[in-house]
């Protein structure tokens, strides 16, 4: 085996078990902050993987937008909510078996799938290599800007969508606040402001 | 050298531990935010590695929008996390049974 698969080995299984603990970790943790920790620690293994096997945008785009913005949110959220923690685990150690046992299930029928000739993939598992002055950045924007445009845009479309979803639903429009009206400030002409009244001029009194 | 099948598996195995949280975290709603991000996750490891193996980019192209799609409905879902817990001042899924489905 040379040196650089070697090396490509050892950091896939390294990460890879580091990923399958902190998922673990994520679905134990005691607390939800801990969770959410946890899962920060899943995504950036998840990016160093992608970025081993050639993806390196989309291992950068893991850690930008959903380590830098959506975990982030996520663990706002969680840190402003004033949760009880030991009630949310009432039933914890009851559907724990069950859930084992599911999983268990699941793996083992993947597995089943995966290591079976019925697909061909064992004999052809080999991953090419990926070349030296491969450009993964390049090749994924050529593609997107050009045969995908329309998805593209679509996909903007939604995070439009989810962008006002979100703030409609929890913008609260309490009673007694005070408020500024932009409009109505915009509006304003200077007649409705000031009153000019005609007052007679005092006389001084002659004594 | 590392194959397919190796990527497969390790899916597989995050894909399941999501499916596990679910069912042992059944009463708190940010931990099965939590849960279908990792399924998501799992799933995106596929698309990238069979897009490695087939030597194809549309697989990457995949994970793209999987990843917008999953911005915008973590931000939806959060936003109705609030809502729900300043209605309720809990966010346990079983305080959640005013449509007494």
């Amino acid at each position: 085996m040379s040196p650089s698969a070697w090396l490509q080995e050892t950091v896939f299984w390294f990460f890879g078990t580091v990923l399958v603990l902190a998922a673990l970790r994520v679905i134990t943790a005691k607390h939800p902050v801990h969770a959410a920790l946890f899962l920060v620690l899943c995504f950036f293994n998840t990016a160093v993987l992608w970025i081993l096997s050639g993806a390196e945008f989309l291992g950068l785009v893991l850690v930008l937008i959903y380590v830098g913005a959506v975990l982030v949110l996520l663990l706002f959220v969680v840190m402003m909510l004033d949760v009880e923690v030991a009630k949310l685990r009432e039933g914890f150690v009851r559907y724990a078996p069950l859930g084992v046992v599911i999983a268990c299930l699941l793996v083992f029928e993947l597995a089943y799938v995966f290591w079976a000739h019925a697909l061909g993939f064992h004999a052809l598992g080999h991953l090419p290599r990926v070349t030296a002055t491969h450009n993964n950045t390049r090749a994924l924007g050529t593609t997107l800007y050009r045969h995908d445009l329309y998805p593209f845009e679509l996909a903007g479309m939604i995070l439009l969508v989810g962008l006002i979803a979100a703030i409609l639903l929890t913008l609260r429009r309490r009673p007694g606040i005070r408020s500024q009206n932009p409009a109505q400030q915009v509006r304003v002409r200077a007649r409705d402001r000031i009153r000019l009244v005609s007052l007679p001029s005092g006389r001084r009194h002659s004594s | 050298m590392i194959t397919l099948t190796d990527y497969l598996i390790l899916g597989a195995i995050l894909f399941a531990i999501a499916v596990m949280g679910l069912f042992i975290n059944r009463k708190n709603l940010v931990v099965l935010l939590m849960c279908v991000e990792l399924m998501l996750l799992a799933v995106n490891i596929n698309f990238v590695a069979f897009s490695r193996y087939l030597e194809n980019r549309t697989g990457q192209i995949f994970v793209f929008f999987v990843l917008t799609v999953a911005a915008a409905e973590s931000a939806i879902g959060l936003a109705l996390l609030v809502v729900v817990f300043r209605h309720r001042r809990s966010i346990n899924v079983q305080d959640l049974d005013q449509l007494k489905g």
